[in-house]
């Protein structure tokens, strides 16, 4: 979803100053969008249907409501990207110019508006909206709106789609360092340095604030227990420290070896150095999420990436703006080395979510246990599991080597490439 | 409002089996029609640019049976478990061999992509008419809406049922000669030179095989099936239905010998159509029939609350219009004939 809108960028910048240099970036990111898109298709199928193989009773409970948007999804954004993904790789002759960067922008938008529509259905998951029990105890849909304007979907999916931009952000400008250190394409490896940088600081400083800063107020205000656990808060206190580093010890309750900021965490979730922060210690244990460590680690695994993401993108935006990013080889390694920390931070972000909803399937309404489907057996769900591992180690292994492999192959030989070196254009 | 969403919903899926079918039919038969390399890329820039499209309309199905029919959804999905794993198996098998075959011009890298295409395709069409037969002849449903299938039993039609046995074997049989047939016209329509002449006596050969088993099956439906014949004596009009797919089937012949390959392949359409509605027709009101009739889940029992229904209606019709329109223009945007030095994407 990130590469869809540098890509469009792209295809902006090629159609308003004519450049051919900028088609011709776009061409080669939408080899690589569409080997992503590729295993994005065939790994995101299988989801729509193991809500109904692997979570029947949650399903039958839910599924008027949590079925609406991913219909939704189904039927205004797959038909939308996957029409246009089409035109996009196989019609760029046919249609003109103007025509691809249409199926470029389509495509960014089905891409996006999915994103939306499943955020709003994990969000319904995560602070259920717009229904109501009906007088058999069960879920009725009440406001087509209120689910899909949940405020927390708002929020959860800026903060989704920022992480998105900047790993989209970090693999292009990753390889253009790749392309400047190693002495091939340097425009092209230029170009991409200065999109992915300029674009990505942007993204990096909007993920921590608002983003970031509202989607931690909303787990306050509807998850406290889900707070504690995160932040390793075990006891409830005036003026809670933040924990910057430490191993949380659940059977003692304690936070071993502990690296903390004293008063910070009451100033970051109430604005007031003061504030009284609840602990574990104010929730009854069977409504603690079920791995605390997990979480703490993947909470602090993410804002800790998060903080890093902001500092090189920072200092990499301070060389570019003073014309010494493209001879900085020091920073153009660490651009370079970053590649997989964004993805690394977006899993950890995705299990923060999905670790601190626990023990819930359905905050606060349906526990996980409760929403598994009764007939089938843990040896069938084993099974299946272990089919999917060796699969998609497998797709792994493949998506790996055909982005590698687009990578080394680069993009086509820029015309000017003799003259474009001193082309001014290029220094930016 | 029920019955409105049970035609839609299968609307949706025949529309699923049209227009996915002829890709998957496209890559049961690759091997039959397609000899040279360069030959096997026009089967693949046939379906290319409309493969993924095709596929969204079982997603879109499934996500619309999610909402409006819950129960059903829940029910049939974890019952089906097994199989409906390997048909996302499948799906991704299929889905990597369509994209990544063309990817790097080595004879060791696509002839196994080219297997993995044939072998995915054959049996998604093997897989989909089983799921079909046994939806048709029931499943072991009881009291809590729920059951579980294992791949199979003693392959008969007992109270224990598996995915398969004789009659879901039958049926997957005929969906995969149906498929390679509706390929093989695809294709037809889609080439030129020896790979359509090829692919227009594979349709002619496949033929005779689908009106046998279309006879055969139709045949035994009727008897394992009572609700079926109940239906059709209760709302006549109902006839028109198999009329459809008899005068579809009877025109994919006809066209064939007119050497009208447009036709040809609309017709294979009409008879799928035809087919499928009939089917649906048959069961209705249930949406999955019970061994024990009295546990069958039907489209009253498995329904989602009202207010979804009805706002979903507003939304849906918007989305298919939409849908239409981009359909509308991804085939016209490659109508007529691949071309030999078929394009392929990097």
């Amino acid at each position: 979803m990130g590469l869809a809108l540098l890509i469009v960028i792209l295809k902006t910048i090629a159609l308003r100053t004519g450049d051919e240099h900028y088609t011709k970036a776009a061409r080669f990111w939408a080899k690589i969008f569409a080997i992503n898109f590729a295993i994005g298709v065939v790994t995101g199928i299988p989801m729509e249907f193991q809500f109904g193989t692997n979570w029947a009773e949650f399903s039958k409970a839910a599924g008027g409501v949590i079925g609406q948007t991913l219909a939704m999804e189904g039927l205004f954004s797959f038909f939308l990207e996957s029409t246009f993904l089409g035109l996009f790789i196989y019609g760029e002759k046919k249609l003109g110019r103007v025509g691809h960067w249409w199926a470029a922008f389509f495509v960014f938008l089905g891409s996006w508006m999915s994103g939306y529509l499943i955020i709003a259905t994990d969000a319904w998951m995560q602070h259920p909206t717009g229904f109501q029990f009906n007088a058999h105890h069960e879920i009725e849909l009440t406001s087509f709106w209120g689910l899909l304007l949940n405020k927390w979907a708002l929020w959860q999916y800026a903060h989704n789609m920022l992480g998105a931009v900047q790993t989209g952000c970090f693999v292009m400008a990753g390889v253009g360092a790749f392309y400047v250190l190693s002495h091939r394409d340097p425009l092209y490896g230029r170009t991409f340095l200065r999109l992915g940088v300029v674009v990505g600081i942007v993204a990096a400083l909007l993920q921590l604030a608002p983003t970031g800063d509202q989607q931690g107020k909303m787990v306050t205000d509807y998850q406290p227990a889900t707070l504690a656990a995160m932040e390793g808060l075990f006891e409830s206190q005036d003026g809670a420290p933040l924990a910057i580093l430490g191993q949380p010890n659940v059977p003692n309750r304690t936070l071993d070896n502990p690296l903390i900021v004293p008063n910070m965490l009451s100033f970051l979730t109430y604005k007031h150095w003061n504030a009284h922060v609840r602990g574990l210690n104010d929730f009854p244990e069977d409504q603690w999420p079920d791995s605390i460590a997990l979480l703490y680690f993947s909470y602090h695994i993410m804002v800790g990436l998060g903080t890093i993401f902001i500092a090189i993108l920072a200092i990499s935006a301070f060389l570019l703006w003073r014309k010494k990013l493209f001879d900085s080889h020091w920073m153009l390694w660490i651009l370079m080395l970053s590649v997989p920390l964004p993805y690394i931070a977006n899993t950890a972000g995705w299990m923060t979510a999905e670790l601190g909803r626990q023990p819930w399937l359905i905050y606060g309404i349906m526990r996980t246990a409760q929403g598994v489907s009764p007939r089938v057996s843990g040896g069938n769900a084993l099974f299946t599991l272990i089919g999917f591992t060796g699969l998609y180690t497998l797709l792994a292994i493949l998506w790996l080597f055909l982005v590698y492999r687009e990578i080394e192959i680069g993009p086509e030989p820029a015309v000017t490439k003799a003259a474009g070196i001193l082309d001014p254009a290029a220094e930016g | 409002m029920e019955t409105i969403w049970f035609c839609l919903v299968a609307v949706m899926v025949a529309l699923y089996v049209l227009f996915d079918g002829f890709d998957l039919g496209a890559g049961a038969v690759h091997f039959l029609v397609a000899k040279t390399e360069e030959e096997r890329r026009q089967v693949l820039a046939s379906i290319g640019p409309v493969w993924d499209g095709n596929e969204v309309w079982l997603l879109a199905a499934g996500g619309t049976l999610y909402f409006a029919f819950p129960a059903l959804y829940a029910s049939g999905f974890s019952g089906f478990y097994l199989p409906l794993m390997m048909v996302l198996w499948l799906l991704i098998l299929r889905g990597t061999s369509i994209e990544f075959r063309n990817h790097i011009k080595s004879p060791v890298w696509i002839p196994f992509w080219d297997f993995f295409f044939w072998f995915s395709s054959l049996l998604l069409a093997v897989f989909l008419g089983a799921a079909l037969g046994n939806v048709v002849r029931g499943v072991p449903l009881d009291q809590s809406g729920y059951f579980f299938e294992p791949l199979w039993t003693n392959f008969r039609l007992g109270e224990q049922t598996g995915i398969l046995d004789w009659f879901t074997i039958l049926v997957g049989v005929q969906a995969l000669l149906v498929l390679m047939m509706h390929g093989a016209l695809w294709l037809q329509w889609k080439t030129a030179g020896a790979l359509n002449q090829r692919a227009a006596r594979v349709a002619g050969i496949t033929w005779w095989g689908v009106l046998i088993l279309t006879a055969l099956v139709t045949a035994i439906t009727f008897s394992i099936q009572p609700q079926v014949s109940v239906n059709f004596k209760t709302w006549p009009l109902g006839y028109i239905l198999p009329a459809l797919a008899v005068a579809g089937l009877a025109g994919v012949k006809f066209e064939l010998f007119r050497k009208d390959e447009r036709n040809a392949f609309l017709s294979s359409c009409a008879y799928l159509l035809g087919m499928l509605t009939s089917v649906v027709f048959g069961v209705y009101p249930m949406v999955l029939p019970a061994r024990n009739p009295i546990y069958a889940l039907t489209v009253h029992n498995a329904k989602a609350p009202d207010y979804g229904l009805k706002v979903g209606l507003v939304w849906w019709v918007i989305a298919m219009a939409l849908a239409a329109v981009y359909f509308v223009h991804v085939y016209r945007s490659f109508a007529g004939k691949v071309s030999a030095e078929a394009d392929s994407h990097g």
